[in-house]
């Protein structure tokens, strides 16, 4: 080989090493995102946060707002609940049971677990208290343990119900308490055979009768086998009498947070999508889950754009795939929605926030942020702006990771952030 | 002057690379045949055999290719053939890694790439041992 093929091939190596580095797109984001066509290089994209500690900064609000740290030195805080005396419930764990099976699975995990808390998983729920109402929430207590990777929370009536990795379990809940009374009662085992996106997401509907579960794939794009995604890449509805579910909606990735919005009581999802599609695709969704509907995974994305794949493929099901209603942006990884309400402020009043873990599988890193999507009639309509940022600088410093978010009617936002271990409450500050 | 020359050689392939070598090729031709089965059924399974089975050959290649480049630079033992061998196993150990690459897509997207690499590996590989065990006074020490 002489020096100028030397050269040529050196080139065209890392040419094909950067392959999908290479496009500088703005993130697609709102109701009719433009999908580039599917590309990857010899090498997917990886930009891993580099964690950091807050020290004296915290996050960045709006203009008329503030934020606080209302609960730190928590064992990875995923998902809230705002109980009706304005107690919190956190839920705080790491799950998962996937085993590693080819030779990419051992390197790409010890790769992305350096993005994330080394903090051991808390399997339990903390309660917090501000009881005289100074936003300080001075009581911290621990108000259940040895719960298995606990995540989705939902309260119907006395009815504390806990989606933990494996199974859909019930406390009786009195107000005002702080610790729970006995152990949990199981309504429901939820699949966990093999738990690759192990959240499970929940919550109630409007009437009490049903909860719904959200259950992710086991697997980015069928790579562990179609057995493996029986149950999986759906949302279940769950009768609270009987503990019987049903799929009311599938082809749904991972649905790592589902709320209902209140005027209509329609049930809501934030999904992540699949990666290794280059920079921009496939846009994570906000999207109202329709009974029955199918949408996408894992034959087709963003409606009916197939991807080839899942083999063998399924036109049929593909045909009846439906469009997402919005947007977030491809890798943001939004792992939080909540409605929001008029107490939030004019700008923040009518829409939902979601919390956007951020990427991994992206040259210029997304999501690491509070994002507020405005709604007009009842639809995602509009700009998503930011409503908490700061999580994460250019040089790749991340001293946090929002996950859960939850509107507090009195008109504040609470974000559970589990790079950092903190609950953050942004409020709308008096001046 | 010949036979001089003949005793700075060993007659055969140093035993521990002979079993390197060998155990090349039917590593590389274990992921080719199991990506033609994942081809043909798509069952999941025979994509994760050939992923292993390519990291296997990898390794035993790259020993081997240690070994040989070893005796490359020393003059003593640079026979006759042994540059083209390393060459080749050079050229194997290249395309399998990207070989490998491929393999670390998702489900159907290593496919037919990753097969057609597999066949190319799986060629080279038979070449690099035909060459490794012809060129018989290679490596060794008499």
């Amino acid at each position: 080989m002489n020096k100028r093929t030397g050269m040529l091939t050196l080139v065209a190596l890392s040419a094909l090493l950067s392959a999908c580095g290479a496009d500088q797109e703005p993130l697609q984001v709102g109701t009719n995102p433009k999908l580039p066509d599917p590309q990857r290089g010899i090498l997917p994209n990886m930009v891993i946060a580099k964690p950091a500690s807050w020290g004296d900064k915290t996050p960045t609000v709006p203009q008329g707002y503030a934020i606080s740290a209302i609960a730190t030195n928590l064992n990875i805080p995923r998902q809230t609940l705002l109980l009706p005396n304005g107690d919190i419930l956190v839920a705080e764990g790491r799950g998962g049971n996937a085993p590693k099976l080819k030779p990419k699975d051992v390197i790409a995990g010890v790769i992305k677990a350096r993005g994330n808390t080394t903090v051991k998983s808390g399997n339990r729920l903390t309660l917090l208290r501000d009881a005289d109402g100074d936003g300080r929430y001075e009581v911290q207590k621990v108000f259940a343990d040895n719960l298995n990777a606990p995540y989705g929370l939902a309260l119907i009536g006395n009815n504390l119900y806990v989606a933990n990795q494996d199974a859909l379990v019930r406390f009786d809940y009195k107000e005002g308490q702080t610790e729970a009374s006995g152990p949990p009662e199981k309504l429901t085992d939820l699949p966990s055979a093999i738990n690759h996106h192990w959240t499970k997401a929940l919550t109630a509907s409007a009437d009490g009768q049903f909860l719904y579960v959200g259950i992710g794939s086991n697997s980015n794009i069928t790579e562990r086998g179609m057995a493996a995604e029986v149950d999986r890449a759906l949302v279940w509805q769950v009768d609270v009498r009987t503990g019987a579910h049903k799929p009311y909606a599938t082809g749904l990735r991972n649905p790592t947070a589902l709320t209902i919005q209140p005027e209509t009581g329609q049930l809501w999802a934030v999904v992540n999508e699949r990666d290794e599609l280059g920079s921009n695709l496939v846009p994570d969704y906000l999207t109202a889950v329709q009974e029955g509907g199918f949408y996408g995974w894992p034959y087709s994305y963003w409606g009916k754009n197939v991807d080839v794949r899942a083999q063998p493929q399924n036109p049929e099901k593909v045909a009846s795939a439906l469009t997402p209603d919005y947007s977030l942006g491809a890798h943001v990884a939004a792992l939080g929605v909540d409605f929001s309400v008029a107490a939030m402020g004019e700008s923040f009043a009518n829409g939902v926030f979601v919390g956007e873990h951020g990427s991994w599988n992206r040259k210029d890193p997304v999501g690491y942020k509070v994002s507020f999507v405005p709604f007009r009639d009842g639809r995602p309509a509009g700009e998503a702006v930011d409503f908490v940022s700061g999580f994460r600088d250019d040089d790749g410093t991340t001293r946090g990771r929002p996950v859960g978010v939850t509107v507090d009617p009195r008109g504040a936002l609470i974000v559970a952030d589990d790079l950092a271990n903190t609950i953050w409450r942004v409020t709308r500050s008096t001046n | 002057m010949i036979t001089t020359q003949d005793r700075r050689y060993a007659d055969i392939i140093h035993p521990m690379h002979a079993v390197l070598l060998a155990g090349t090729f039917p590593l590389f031709l274990g992921a080719a045949l199991s990506d033609a089965a994942y081809g043909s059924t798509y069952e999941i399974q025979w994509n994760n055999f050939a992923s292993w089975l390519i990291a296997g050959g990898l390794l035993f290649s790259g020993l081997a290719l240690i070994l040989v480049l070893v005796d490359l630079v020393r003059s003593h033992r640079r026979a006759r053939g042994i540059g083209l061998y390393a060459l080749v196993l050079l050229a194997t150990w290249v395309v399998g890694f990207f070989n490998a690459l491929m393999h670390a897509r998702d489900a159907w997207a290593s496919m037919p790439t990753g097969l057609v690499l597999s066949c190319v590996t799986l060629v080279l590989a038979s070449v690099a041992t035909f060459l490794g065990f012809a060129a018989r006074r290679i490596g060794g020490t008499k």
